[in-house]
C-alpha cells in the first residue's frame, strides 16, 4: 500500500494556526498596553468595560442573540418564511416519533445521572483508603478523557454482532455464547437498545461522580467517624448513616451536572446508531431536523424545549450560588 | 454540620467474634465490588487496543482475548488509518493535524477573555457587577443546540438590521474556516471559564491588591504580576477542561468546520467512518487510539489540576 500524505496540503492549515496564535498574542498585548496607558481611578468604568467588553461581546452573539433567534424561529416554518404558531411544538408532542425521542431523554434522564452517582459513590467508599486508591480512581476516571465518539466505537465493539455459527468478536456476545445463549444484535432491538447506549455515558461520567464524591467523602469530619466507629458502628450503618448525610450537598452537584449534561447528550447516539431504531433523543433529533431535514422550525422547538428543560436546575444552581455569597 | 441519627449510638454492639467476621466479610466485598469495577472500566478500551495492534483478518474473525493463544501484532491498522491512500482507508493524519489547528486557540482565546471579564468581575469595582456576574454564570446552561442555527447564519449571511447591512457576510474558505470554529468555541467557552477562573480570583487576599495600587501599580500590572502567578492552577485548570472539550467535541465541529479533510477535525473523521463503514474495525480501533493518544498524555500528566478545576467548578457552584 502506498505511503499518502501530502504536505502542500497541510501547510496552509499550519500558516492559519500562526495566524491565529499571533492574534491572539496581540489581542493580549493591546489589553496590557491599553489597560497600564489607562489612569488608576478608584471608580473607573473605563477599565471595567475594557476588561469586560471583549468577553461581553462574544457572549452576545454567540449565545445570547442566537438563543433569542432559535426561539422565534420556533414559531416559524421549516424554511423560517412563515409564522406558523404553535405548529412545531404541537408537532413535538403529539407526532409518534417526536414523542419517542421524548421518551428517550426521558429515559436517559431518569437513568444517567442516578446510576452514575450509584456507581460512583459506591467505588469511591470501596476503594476508600484501600492500599491502591489513587490508581484505582484513575482507572475508573481514565474515561473522561475519551472523546464520546472513541467511547462509541470502544463500545460498539463490544456489542459487536456475528452470526451464531461464526466466532464472535464482540465481548458481550461472546459472554453470551459462552453462557449458552443466541447472539443478539443489542443496538438494533428498541427499547433495549436505549439502555445499551445509557451504558457507554455511564462508563464515561462514573469517574467523575467518584471524583466528586470521594473529596466529599474524605471532607467528612475525622470525629464524627470516630464517635460513630466507637459507637460501634458496622459498616452499613456508618454508611447510610454517617457518610451518605454527610455528602448531600456533593451528590446534589453530581446528580444536577449529569442531569444537565445527559439532556444535552449528542454524540454517542450519533456515532453508535444515528438515532436509528428508535434511539434518538432531542439533541440528536435537534441538529437531524435542523441540519439534515432542513427543518429550522422543528429543530429549534427541540432546542427551545431543552432550554426549558435545563432551566430550574440553573435558577436552583442561581439561587445556592446566591446565598452562599451573602452568606 | 450533619447531626448522627440517635439509632447510631444506639445500636452500639460489643465487638464480638460474629462482629468482626461480619467486618471481615464486607471488606472482602468491598474489595470483590472495587475489582468488579475497576475490570468493568478497563476491558472494552483494552480490548480495543490490542485489537488495534492485530491483523485485519485475525480482528474480524476471532474476539480479541483469543489473541493470547495466537499472538499476531502489526503497525498495518495504523499506517493505513493514518496515511493510507485509499478514499476509504481514512486518512487521519491530515484530520490529526486539523485538530491540532482548532484545539490551540480555540484554548488560547477563551483563558484570555475569560481570565480579563474575571479580573473585572473581582476586582474593579462598577454598579452592576453582580448581577453581570449571574448572567455570565447562568449563560452557562443555555444549551448549545440554541445556538447553533443563528450562529451559523451569522458567519454565512452576516448581519443586517432593517436592511441595513451591519456586518458582511464572513465567507471564509479553505483554512480560514477555522477561524469561525475557533470563534464558536470561544463564545461557548465564556461562562465556564468565567465561573472557574472568577472562583478561584475572587478569593485572592484584598490587600494584596491594595497594597500594589499604593505602590502605583495599573490594572495591566497588578493582573500581571500579582494575580496570574496565583490564579495560574485556575488558569491550568480551566485550560485542560477547555483542551478535552474542544478536542472531543463532535457537535460544534459537524457545524462549523465543514467535514471535509480542509478543516474537520478526527472526531468527525472517525464518526464518519462508524457510520459508513461500520464494521472494518481495524481502521476503527486504531483511529480511535489515534484520537486518545494525545487527550490521554495531557490528562495524565495534568490530572492534578483538572480534579482540582473539576471540584472548585462542582462543589463551589
Amino acid at each position: 500500500m502506498d505511503f499518502f500524505f501530502d504536505f502542500a496540503a497541510e501547510a496552509p492549515k499550519l500558516v492559519q494556526l500562526l495566524i491565529g496564535v499571533v492574534a491572539f498574542l496581540a489581542f493580549v498585548g493591546l489589553m496590557l498596553l491599553l489597560l497600564d496607558r489607562a489612569p488608576m481611578k478608584e471608580r473607573s468604568w473605563g477599565h471595567s468595560l475594557l476588561l469586560l467588553g471583549p468577553a461581553l461581546v462574544l457572549l452576545a452573539i454567540g449565545l445570547v442573540v442566537p438563543g433569542i433567534r432559535t426561539t422565534l424561529l420556533s414559531f416559524m416554518s421549516g424554511d423560517s418564511s412563515q409564522f406558523v404558531g404553535l405548529d412545531n411544538y404541537v408537532w413535538m408532542f403529539t407526532q409518534p416519533e417526536a414523542i419517542t425521542v421524548l421518551r428517550n431523554t426521558l429515559i436517559w434522564v431518569l437513568l444517567v445521572p442516578s446510576l452514575v452517582t450509584a456507581i460512583g459513590l459506591v467505588y469511591a467508599v470501596v476503594v476508600d483508603k484501600s492500599r491502591f486508591e489513587s490508581v484505582a480512581k484513575s482507572l475508573v476516571f481514565l474515561p473522561m478523557a475519551i472523546s464520546f465518539v472513541g467511547a462509541g466505537i470502544i463500545w460498539r465493539f463490544v456489542y459487536a454482532y456475528r452470526p451464531e455459527e461464526a466466532d464472535q468478536i464482540g465481548l458481550l456476545n461472546q459472554f453470551v455464547v459462552w453462557l449458552g445463549g443466541e447472539p443478539q444484535q443489542w443496538l438494533q432491538s428498541a427499547p433495549t437498545n436505549t439502555l445499551f447506549l445509557i451504558v457507554v455515558m455511564v462508563w464515561i461520567q462514573a469517574g467523575f461522580a467518584t471524583v466528586v464524591l470521594s473529596a466529599a467523602i474524605k471532607g467528612i469530619p475525622a470525629e464524627i467517624v470516630e464517635a460513630a466507629r466507637l459507637d460501634g458502628a458496622t459498616p452499613i450503618q456508618m454508611f447510610f448513616r454517617v457518610t451518605l448525610p454527610s455528602i448531600r450537598p456533593a451528590l446534589v452537584v453530581v446528580l444536577v451536572t449529569q442531569s444537565i449534561g445527559t439532556l444535552k447528550l449528542f454524540d454517542i447516539v450519533r456515532t453508535m446508531t444515528g438515532g436509528q431504531f428508535d434511539t434518538s433523543v432531542i439533541a440528536n433529533e435537534m441538529y437531524n431536523q435542523a441540519f439534515r431535514y432542513g427543518e429550522a422550525g422543528k429543530g429549534a422547538a427541540l432546542a427551545v424545549f431543552l432550554f426549558v428543560l435545563v432551566t430550574p436546575i440553573v435558577v436552583y444552581q442561581i439561587r445556592s450560588l446566591r446565598q452562599r455569597r451573602e452568606a | 454540620m450533619t447531626t448522627i441519627a440517635p439509632g447510631v449510638v444506639k445500636t452500639a454492639q460489643p465487638k464480638t467474634a460474629a462482629g468482626r467476621v461480619r467486618k471481615r466479610l464486607s471488606g472482602r466485598v468491598a474489595s470483590l465490588i472495587a475489582v468488579v469495577i475497576a475490570l468493568l472500566w478497563t476491558t472494552p478500551t483494552f480490548g480495543l487496543f490490542l485489537s488495534s495492534f492485530r491483523p485485519e483478518d485475525d480482528i474480524k474473525q476471532t474476539g480479541w482475548w483469543t489473541f493470547f493463544a495466537n499472538p499476531q501484532l502489526t503497525l498495518e491498522n495504523y499506517r493505513e488509518v493514518l496515511f493510507g491512500s485509499s478514499s476509504s482507508s481514512g486518512r487521519l493524519a491530515s484530520f490529526l493535524i486539523n485538530s491540532v489547528v482548532i484545539t490551540i486557540p480555540s484554548v488560547l482565546f477563551p483563558l484570555a477573555l475569560a481570565t480579563f471579564a474575571a479580573y473585572a468581575l473581582s476586582w474593579t469595582r462598577f454598579r452592576g457587577r453582580d448581577w453581570v456576574y449571574i448572567g455570565i454564570f447562568a449563560l452557562q446552561v443555555v444549551p448549545l443546540q440554541m445556538a447553533l442555527v443563528p450562529l451559523l447564519s451569522f458567519f454565512s449571511q452576516g448581519v443586517e438590521v432593517f436592511g441595513v447591512t451591519l456586518m458582511p457576510a464572513w465567507n471564509l474558505e479553505g483554512s480560514a474556516q477555522f477561524v469561525q470554529v475557533w470563534f464558536a468555541h470561544t463564545c461557548f467557552a465564556l461562562p465556564l471559564g468565567v465561573f472557574l477562573i472568577h472562583n478561584f480570583m475572587s478569593e485572592l487576599p484584598g490587600e494584596l491588591m491594595e497594597a500594589a495600587r499604593v505602590d502605583g501599580a495599573t490594572h495591566g500590572t497588578i493582573l500581571r504580576k500579582v494575580v496570574l502567578p496565583l490564579v495560574a492552577p485556575a488558569l491550568a485548570a480551566f485550560g485542560i477542561f477547555q483542551f478535552l472539550w474542544v478536542w472531543n467535541d463532535l457537535l460544534v465541529a459537524l457545524i462549523f468546520s465543514g467535514g471535509t479533510a480542509e478543516t474537520a477535525p478526527m472526531t468527525v473523521r472517525l464518526a464518519q467512518m462508524a457510520g459508513t463503514r461500520g464494521n472494518e474495525w481495524q481502521r476503527l480501533t486504531s483511529g480511535a487510539f489515534v484520537s486518545m493518544i494525545i487527550p490521554l498524555i495531557v490528562f495524565l500528566s495534568m490530572q492534578r489540576y483538572f480534579v482540582r478545576g473539576l471540584l472548585a467548578g462542582s462543589v463551589k457552584g
